[in-house]
């Protein structure tokens, strides 16, 4: 067996920031937990869970709305984490963080006010078959609405995109593409540079749903290219509850508000409002304040490690979870695409994965089972779920050997 | 192996007794059933259980037939398996004795709900209550079943 060695200093620091979670540092029916659900939901570190305290006791009123001294806190801390998500994202401006309540209303929101006014019979928006529901179904609403038609890239029986086909749907008659940076069923990463780069050779704006990737990939929408891109802050060891759309300023600015309501008004009167700025715009109503500063502490938290760090210590511990996964008799692995991140999907014998679930938790080890809300993926596969083990920069060598071993016992008692 | 393995094993053999794993792996009454009188869905959303129940009933609404078909993980295969067999031969009000039974036993264990009904192999399923996201899948055909002499259309759901 070889296991990943740390091998500098931040590794160390990784290999110790176990025990900054305290959910992790439980037993579960008598064995110590080993947390692999981080893809559903991570669990957040004491600094995160700390600052949404402070927050409340201390510094807890409305934002943007009075001259008191906690409004004016609540309002830096909830502008500071905005700031915060701009330098994270490494995105031009402020103005381009629109913050929500999770890549759903993220995706919701470019559907109905960027697509909806604009789309009509003839129009088509391209998404891929390995999206979450999350990433299909805002689409399926906005083409019934429109008369738009939904256009789906195929993919292949390691899990990776069919570039080639994705190169011949792409038309003129495309008015968006909105695609996954990473498989939350399979963990499959997309070459996304290249999908934007022959996107805007024909002007297409392009969406992506990052619920993945933040907690384990270093973002730079600069970089990528994207025009809009969507995640949340439970995934990356913040709040439930919360999320952000990035989008590039040109193309806010010409959106018409989501939600209508307070905050996102300039003046109001009977004969018509006067639109807030971005991106103010797009957040009506008081916004969940205490979770964007939870936001803002998991971003600190991620940044104290760095990024890059977690992703080469995720992709040598992926490395040796699919290495003893595969091992394992009568295993079969589902998503092995060449470039991946943090997800292993997999079925073992003909045992059905929600068994194997219970066993698993009966041992102390979370993982997920079903269809992971991405049913296309799984009647691609002609299954009705699969088991997923998901890793986050808190797991090690040990929860992968834990749960090789809890396989074992599923075996056992199937036997 | 350790105290607490063992222990956590008896817990799991008290689920995935051997009666329930003989079901799950050859199910019994399993597939269409021509002239069906009755039949309904079932789907458990959670772990993706679908399953289809088939009833016959006879003209004095006796179960004369009954089978089902579909996939789900092994408690609710030897569920629908085990409902099948103790249902046949039986009259509609008697089954729907049984589902009754059934779920009030599940959901709330160690109450004396007065019936008495010989539960026979559904007794097999009274580890499922230590497991209380498995409850749905040993009810969801009991559930199929109660849509099913109810003629409901809508698919049953065990949310
Ligand atoms: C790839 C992907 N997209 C979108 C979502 C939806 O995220 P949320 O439920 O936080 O809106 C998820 C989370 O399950 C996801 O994994």
């Amino acid at each position: 067996m070889s296991h990943p060695q740390p091998n500098d200093s931040t590794a160390v620091a990784i290999e110790n920031c176990r025990s900054d979670f305290p959910a992790l540092q439980q037993e579960i029916n008598g064995q110590p937990l080993v947390f692999l659900d981080s893809a559903a939901s991570a669990q957040q570190p004491t600094a995160v869970i700390d600052a949404v305290a402070e927050y409340q006791r201390h510094d807890h009123a409305n934002v943007h709305r009075g001259v008191h001294t906690l409004s004016h806190r609540a309002t830096d801390a909830y502008e500071g984490a905005r700031d915060k998500i701009q330098a994270f994202i490494h995105a031009a401006s402020r103005r381009e963080i629109v913050l929500t309540s999770g890549t759903t209303e993220s995706i919701n929101l470019v559907a109905q006010s960027y697509c909806r006014p604009r789309l009509g019979p003839g129009d088509k928006i391209l998404i891929s078959h390995l999206e979450h529901h999350s990433n299909i179904v805002p689409w399926q609403l906005v083409c019934e609405q429109t008369g738009a038609e939904l256009v789906v890239t195929p993919m292949d029986d390691v899990g990776q995109l069919d570039l080639e086909a994705f190169k011949q749907l792409l038309s003129t008659e495309v008015r968006i593409v909105s695609i996954g940076h990473v498989s939350n069923a399979l963990g499959t990463i997309n070459p996304i540079k290249d999908i934007v780069a022959q996107a805007h050779a024909l002007d297409i704006p392009v969406l992506i749903d990052g619920a993945q990737s933040v907690p384990h990939l270093p973002i730079d929408v600069q970089d990528l290219g994207c025009d809009f891109y969507a995640f949340s802050a439970h995934k990356m060891f913040g709040p439930t509850g919360v999320g952000v759309l990035y989008g590039r300023e040109s193309l806010l600015e010409e959106m018409p508000p989501y939600q209508g309501g307070g905050d996102m008004i300039l003046e109001v009167s009977f004969e018509g409002t006067t639109y807030n700025d971005l991106p103010y715009k797009f957040e009506a109503g008081t916004p969940n304040i205490s979770g964007v500063v939870g936001m803002g502490a998991a971003i600190d938290y991620l940044q104290s490690i760095g990024v890059s760090h977690i992703a080469k210590y995720e992709h040598d511990l992926l490395e040796y979870l699919t290495q003893q996964l595969a091992s394992v008799d009568g295993i079969r692995l589902i998503g092995t695409a060449a470039d991946k991140a943090s997800v292993q999907s997999f079925l073992l014998d003909d045992i059905h994965p929600h068994d194997l679930g219970t066993i698993l938790d009966h041992q102390g080890i979370a993982i997920r089972t079903g269809h992971h809300c991405a049913m296309p993926v799984m009647d691609y596969f002609g299954i009705s779920g699969t088991a997923r083990a998901s890793l986050a920069l808190y797991n090690n060598v040990d929860d992968v050997d834990r749960l090789v071993a809890g396989l074992d016992k599923a075996k056992q008692i199937f036997a | 192996m350790n105290a607490v393995d063992i222990n956590s094993r008896d817990d799991l053999r008290e689920l995935y007794r051997e009666l329930i794993l003989d079901h799950a792996k050859s199910p019994r009454h399993f597939g269409k059933l021509a002239g069906a009188t009755h039949t309904a869905e079932g789907i458990n959303p959670l772990c993706g259980d679908k399953l289809r129940l088939y009833l016959r009933l006879d003209d004095e609404d006796k179960i004369d037939a009954a089978s089902f078909e579909g996939s789900g993980c092994a408690i609710s295969v030897a569920a629908a398996s085990v409902m099948t067999d103790t249902i046949i031969g039986l009259n509609v009000s008697v089954a729907l004795e049984y589902f009754r039974a059934v779920t009030r036993r599940l959901t709330d264990p160690g109450q004396d709900h007065g019936d008495n009904l010989d539960l026979g192999k559904i007794m097999a399923f009274d580890g499922v209550h230590e497991f209380p996201s498995r409850i749905k899948c040993a009810t969801l055909a009991w559930h199929a079943l109660n849509c099913a002499i109810h003629n409901q259309t809508k698919p049953a759901s065990t949310e």
